[in-house]
Formats: structure tokens, sequence, C-alpha cells
């Protein structure tokens, strides 16, 4: 699968509270690795050459008949098309029905004290803005090694991540995609452990 | 005041909707699918179904939850049901989920030709300066995907779960545009033949003390008092 032109064109490091905007070509991979364990990386695709075409939560979750996304998941756009596979995954499940957390949701959720916190939907609009994405394109985002059971009753909630240090994540793209990411700040729930902290994307390509 | 219009199955259609209307939905045939996007006010923010499902603990729609927007708006309210689960997991079907019935066109079938809810929903979107890229996640009233007891959380659709004269009546809680399709569900292995849909609106009674939805859950009442700031 590596090829030997394959060379490591990306390793940096994600702290809490702040995003990136990769452009992965068709064929590269792209690895997110929790460093510290139980940290939910928010996650969004789009075609690198129409951002209209973009990462759509349902239809993935629909065309694969499962709720929660892991090694061989394809990651499909708002158009069916393959946007990405998820090619090797050590933490076993990820989140998809979660979506962000945004300043406004967060009133809704925990009160208007948090009113001012950070929260992922600040991260994506200023990461998104240089490549055109605004409020009109942010669909429902993957969260990477965030664990939001679902039940037969239709119930759903947040809880203790199943990550650990060193876990990741690793996406092979189908096509030219831009992945948008925002390595959430949250405080008022388990989806960072509490404690939100930094994450580290590794990408290989020719 | 109240009207009401009869949506046949496999169509699509829009409406603005003001603030304080009850909205019921009447199936007129057994297993309708009605695919709802919903629009506040300034038709920027729209209905956001993963902060709806996780701030009321919920992977269906069910009365008395909020349906909440991106904003962290109520846009509006489930009253009343006669189902206590609408999917709201699995989207709207597109053109490739038609396939398996043959082609169709206006030429060779009229107006019985099949249109997918994704080719419905934008044109509708288009009417009102919207498109693409306002596609969001749907409510899919009368449906049901049953959620497995597996690793995977694996879906199945349910045949049988609505039959004619089941209803559900929205309250909205600001002026919302209603885009909808009667398309099949696309996880619906039934022959074709999708079921039209009533839509009634009429006055609603402004909400009691003891209004359901306001007393569900303090997210529930948080999302209906910041609309309330922004409407009242």
């Amino acid at each position: 699968m590596t090829s030997t032109l394959e060379a490591t064109v990306i390793d940096t490091v994600v702290q809490p509270g702040d995003g990136a905007l990769v452009e992965v070509p068709a064929g590269g991979r792209l690895r997110i690795v929790d460093l510290h364990g139980n940290q939910a990386v928010d996650t969004l695709l789009y075609d690198a050459h129409d951002i209209a075409h973009r990462y759509s939560a349902f239809d993935t979750v629909r065309e694969q008949g499962a709720v929660f996304l892991t090694t061989g998941s394809r990651l499909l756009s708002n158009r069916l098309d393959e946007l990405a596979v998820i090619t090797d995954d050590t933490c076993g499940r990820h989140d998809t029905l979660g979506g962000a957390c945004a300043q406004e949701s967060n009133v809704v959720r925990y009160g208007e004290h948090t009113r001012h916190q950070h929260a992922c939907r600040e991260t994506f609009l200023r990461y998104g803005a240089p490549a055109g994405i605004g409020q009109r394109e942010l669909g429902h985002n993957i969260n990477f090694f965030m664990n939001v059971p679902v039940t037969p009753a239709g119930d759903l909630t947040f809880e203790d991540g199943l990550s650990a240090p060193g876990k990741h994540v690793e996406l092979t793209a189908t096509r030219d995609v831009l992945v948008l990411i925002s390595n959430c700040p949250q405080l008022n729930n388990p989806c960072n452990g509490w404690n939100p902290t930094a994450v580290q994307l590794l990408g290989w390509w020719d | 005041m109240s009207w009401a219009h009869e949506v046949p199955g496999g169509a699509a259609w829009s409406t603005p909707v003001r603030a304080g209307r009850l909205v019921t939905l009447t199936a007129l045939g057994d297993d309708a699918n009605v695919s709802v996007l919903l629009f506040g006010a300034d038709r920027l923010d729209r209905l956001n179904v993963p902060d709806t499902m996780k701030a009321q603990m919920s992977a269906r729609i069910r009365p008395p939850m909020v349906l909440m927007s991106d904003r962290g708006l109520a846009l509006a309210s489930v009253v009343s049901s006669t189902s206590d689960w609408h999917d709201c997991l699995t989207g709207f079907g597109h053109d490739a989920h038609l396939e398996r019935f043959g082609p169709s066109s206006y030429a060779a079938d009229r107006n019985d030709w099949r249109r997918s809810a994704r080719s419905g929903l934008i044109s509708e979107l288009t009417k009102h300066g919207l498109g693409e890229a306002d596609l969001h996640g749907p409510v899919n009233f009368f449906s049901k995907v049953a959620i497995a007891d597996d690793a995977s959380a694996s879906l199945a659709w349910q045949a049988g779960h609505t039959t004619a004269g089941d209803q559900v009546v929205l309250r909205t809680e600001q002026d919302v545009l209603l885009v909808l399709s009667t398309a099949p569900h696309p996880l619906s292995g039934a022959a074709y033949g999708p079921a039209g849909v009533q839509v009634e609106v009429g006055s609603a009674p402004w909400p009691a003390e003891d209004d359901a939805s306001w007393l569900f859950r303090d997210e529930s009442a948080r999302a209906l008092e910041m609309c309330r700031r922004v409407v009242a």
C-alpha cells in the first residue's frame, strides 16, 4: 500500500481549541493521532475542487447501514460520491451523529454562562474561510475518537471516550479533498475527558 | 383561520409558515414518508439534527422534543404524534434510490414520473434563493429506522410503521420555511407507490405554563427561551 514515492508531507501537532485545513490529494493518507487519549477531533471533508460537494453524515450512515464509523467506512458526499475511506483505526469506532459544539448550542446544553466559551464551530469557520467555507457549507461532521452510544430504544448519550493515548485513525482520500479539522475545546462534557489535549496529524502522499 | 394542502406521494413542496402556527402532517396512506427541512426566519439558520438529538438525548424525533437550529434556537416543537419515532438518522433519498424501479420521465409517465427527494428538495430550495449548500439532515416523519444492539449500531427500515391517518403536530416557534418531499424513504424496500401527506396549518394557542415542550428538558426550554428573545 505504501508507495516508494510517498513521503511524509505533514507532521504537525494541533493544539486543543485549534484547527487545520489540509488538502489531501487522491490516494494520500492522513492519520490523526489521539496523543493523550479521549480527544474529540471534529472533522469535515470537501471536494477540493468544489466545496458544495461535501461530506454528508446521514448519507454515509444510511449507505453503510450502521451508525458508527471504523475501518472500511466509506465517507460519502452529499452526492453519494466517495470522498475518502477509513483505512486504519486503532480506536474501534467513531461518532458521526453528535455534530460539533457551537457557542449557541453550548448555551442550549449548559446554560448562558457558556456563551463565550470557545467552540468547534468557531474553529471551522476560521479555518474554512480561506477556502470559501462559511456557515452554509458547514454540514454535520465526524467526531473522531468520540463515543456517542445509541440504543435500540432510540436514546443517544455522550460518554467517556473509547480512545486512549496513541490511538489513531487513518483516512485514504478517494479524490482530492480538503479536510477541515477542529480539535474540540469542549469543557462541559466528557467528550474530551474533561481536559482537551493536542492531537497529531501525519500525512503521506507522492 | 386554517388551511390545508394535500401533497401527493413522490412530490416536493415548500411554504413559509409564520410563528405560532400548528402544522399538522397527516399520512394519507400506509408507510408514508415525508422528509422535512426547516429554515429559520432569516433563511440562513436551519435545522440541526445533531444538536437537536444531543440536547435532548434522543436518536429519534418524538413529542415533546424541540427542533433546534444551528444557532441554538427553537424552530418548531413536536406537540403531539400518533408515533413516538420519526427517523432523523438516514437522510433523504437520491436518484440512485429510485433506480430499482426502472427508468421514468415526464415524457413517458407524465406527472406520475418518479423523482427523488433530493431533486425535489433542491428544486424547492431554488425557488427561495437557496440551493444545494442549504440541504441538511432532515427529519423523515412517519418513518422508523430501527437501531440494532450490535457493535456498529446497524440500521433497518421498518415496514408497517405508519398507517393512513397517522399524524404529527408541530408548533412553529419562529417564522420558518418548511421544505418537504413525499418521495419514498431511501431505505424502504416497498414497491413504488409513496403515500401522500396532508399539511394543515392553523393558529396555535400561546404555550401554557405546563407546556410539555417547555417542561421536557432544561435544554428544550433554553432553545425555546433563546428563540423567544429573538422573536418577541
